[in-house]
């Protein structure tokens, strides 16, 4: 088991989804119990199914000298950073800290392929149109080539990329560089956009329901793909002692599928047992869990298991009957929301899970309930049995 | 500039048409042949079990190749080992189906194309293959992916204390993506970094406040690998290093002010 880490403070936190831009929209939206799923309305041929789309996207410009970059997925990005004044916390980071001790890890799975996928559905004589020659958004690292350019990040900035565990392992990487004093400050997070890839190819793998998805439900049928940018900074508590803490992850391989989890969870537990060790509390500890709850029978039927290893007064629920699953930007905006949940005392309700299956049943959090929360889990699983844990905690009391 | 603990290269693995593995790369960079006529076209790849290898994309062979060559070098059961898979553009070949699929017919697309498109199907294919239940990643960060790879997995043997399994693979590009990638010849290269205080080659490694410095060239017979794209001119610089006699000093840029600095002594 792995040792005990020195908690970090998470000193800004943002997300963006199709519940609406920033924290206070998300908060709104999960303490009302009202979802963001709409019929599709975004795919170039039709498929029935139900989305989880962010409004004013193509409204969204950018700046002049960033339009090089411009594409879905960093439109999206750029709303992302302007939500809940995150462009101001990380510039006054790196006025703290200097450029270069600034970090930059994100997580996405799309990128912005959306961008590929329209220079091949305008292909001028067997090349890209002139507008799409633009290398720099044809990479799965443009995403967080755009980030560092928007925010003048001059650390090392990476792309982590393992399907929708992505944007949750960017916060053991970033801890990593933290704990070697290779980075003072670290901007992690997650973007994923909308894209027939992802739309088409769920569907092919006859993973996508045709109503809003229902987590944790008996008569849950498939997930819904939804988009969002979310973001958060790292940095030393010192720096600010009453802001919420990331003290804990893990992760692990399932070794076992490319696209079905391990029957029994083995995968999801060691990285839940890896988080907690990290973390150096048990799972008795745990006040709330952000389910990975993708509204597949498999997954939530595995996932329901690990519920198990908790006490009933632990709290669980899955967020994407709320947002859609947002695939590598999931980590990260389900971090914001587990860290929405201690900041407010608000456990988000399990949306779409009207007929809980009884295996989950005790820990659901079928309607919003107010509730004090010191440590908050949150778990997502990817493609390739990629599977990632995070644990957050309240900081100091004041 | 941060200095950490070193590390040790105690495997390596490489593949490219024409040096299928590490001795013969080697020798390669040592000028002491050129690149094997008789080579074979596609990489072995016999970590797979075969149903999987008939199934998987070029770039799982290749990353799988590369990374059972390392493990053995390096006497390292892979199923222990956290592993990180870098690359800079990923399975372009699949990219390439799926998006030309998407545009004609998006009710044809393969469901299981799709789900090798990801860019962790190299770590996906390798734990299931290796029954590796630890960490696995992947990374990638345009011309600085090699180097960006190589922090990610050489800050998770440091702060972890635990072997780390290394490696970064690109194929060549198909279809009117290729404009855009460039990349036209497959290329891997894997490492095992170990925390231990000896065996393989000594790595330093620190981050250091400097723009890009010159690489050293790279030998004739793999110029055309090295243009290819920064990621290889990037690997082969290391690889000469780890294949010379002498210590040798290595600066690989992570962003326009910033290098991940090395030194290697074999």
């Amino acid at each position: 088991m792995p040792a005990r880490i020195e908690p970090l403070a998470v000193t800004a936190r943002t997300a963006t989804s199709a519940l609406g831009h920033g924290a206070a929209a998300h908060l709104q939206a999960l303490s009302r119990d009202r979802g963001g799923l709409r019929a599709n309305d975004f795919s170039s041929a039709p498929l029935d199914c139900f989305i989880g789309r962010v409004d004013g996207i193509e409204e969204t410009a950018l700046p002049r000298e960033l339009a090089h970059w411009d594409c879905r997925n960093n439109r999206l990005a750029w709303l992302g950073l302007q939500a809940d004044g995150l462009r101001e916390q990380v510039a006054a980071a790196l006025a703290r800290h200097g450029p270069p001790r600034v970090a930059l890890v994100l997580g996405t799975s799309t990128a912005s392929i959306e961008a590929t996928e329209q220079a091949y559905r305008r292909l001028d004589d067997g090349r890209f149109p002139e507008d799409l020659r633009r290398p720099e958004i044809h990479t799965p690292h443009s995403l967080a080539a755009f980030v560092a350019d928007a925010t003048g990040i001059a650390g090392p900035a990476l792309t982590i990329s393992t399907a929708c565990s992505s944007s949750a392992k960017v916060f053991g990487s970033a801890e990593r560089l933290m704990r070697l004093g290779l980075a003072d400050a670290v901007l992690v997070g997650g973007v994923d956009t909308l894209c027939d890839s992802v739309l088409f190819g769920f569907h092919s793998l006859e993973l996508v329901s045709r109503r809003p998805c229902r987590p944790f439900d008996c008569r849950r049928d498939g997930i819904s793909i939804g988009e969002a940018a979310a973001f958060a900074l790292l940095e030393r508590p010192a720096i600010a002692p009453h802001a919420p803490r990331l003290i804990g992850y893990g992760e692990s391989s399932d070794a076992w599928h490319m696209s079905t989890p391990h029957p029994e969870g083995r995968g999801a537990l060691a990285a839940l047992d890896d988080a907690l060790a990290r973390a150096g509390i048990t799972a008795e500890q745990v006040d709330y869990v952000n389910l990975h709850g993708t509204a597949t029978v498999k997954n939530d039927e595995v996932e329901a298991r690990l519920l198990r290893r908790f006490p009933h007064r632990t709290r669980a629920g899955s967020t994407k009957g709320f947002t859609g699953h947002t695939l590598g930007a999931a980590g990260a905006l389900e971090a914001v929301v587990a860290l929405l949940a201690i900041e407010h005392a608000l456990v988000p309700p399990n949306l779409g899970g009207s007929e809980p299956m009884p295996e989950a049943a005790p820990w659901l959090a079928l309607r919003p309930e107010s509730r004090d929360l010191h440590i908050a889990l949150s778990n997502s699983f990817g493609f390739g049995g990629n599977n990632a844990c995070l644990v957050f905690a309240r900081g100091d009391s004041r | 500039m941060t200095t950490v603990r070193p590390l040790r290269v105690t495997g390596v693995g490489a593949w490219l048409p024409g040096a299928p593995d590490w001795p013969t790369l080697r020798g390669v960079l040592r000028g002491e042949h050129g690149l094997a006529e008789d080579a074979p076209a596609k990489p072995a790849a016999e970590v797979l079990p075969a149903a999987e290898r008939r199934r998987a994309p070029d770039s799982v062979r290749l990353a799988a190749e590369v990374a059972i060559q390392a493990c053995r070098m390096a006497q390292h059961e892979p199923a222990e080992l956290a592993c990180v898979f870098a690359s800079t553009h990923g399975e372009v070949a699949i990219t390439d189906y799926v998006c030309e699929t998407l545009a004609r017919a998006p009710l044809e697309l393969s469901p299981t194309r799709f789900h090798n498109s990801v860019l962790n199907a190299p770590a996906g294919y390798w734990t299931i293959a290796t029954a590796c239940t630890a960490a696995s990643s992947a990374v990638t960060a345009h011309h600085c992916s090699f180097a960006a790879g190589l922090l990610e997995a050489a800050a998770y043997a440091c702060a972890e204390d635990v072997p780390v399994l290394f490696a970064s693979c690109d194929i060549a590009s198909t279809g009117p993506l290729a404009e855009m990638t460039r990349t036209t010849v497959a290329f891997g290269v894997a490492l095992v970094l170990s925390p231990a205080a000896t065996g393989g080659a000594r790595l330093r490694w620190s981050l250091r406040n400097a723009g890009p410095g010159a690489l050293p060239p790279a030998a004739l017979a793999l110029q055309s690998v090295a243009s290819d794209n920064s990621a290889n001119a990037h690997a082969l610089a290391l690889l000469a290093a780890l294949a010379g006699r002498e210590t040798a000093q290595l600066a690989l840029p992570l962003s326009p002010g910033l290098a991940l600095d090395m030194e290697i002594t074999p």
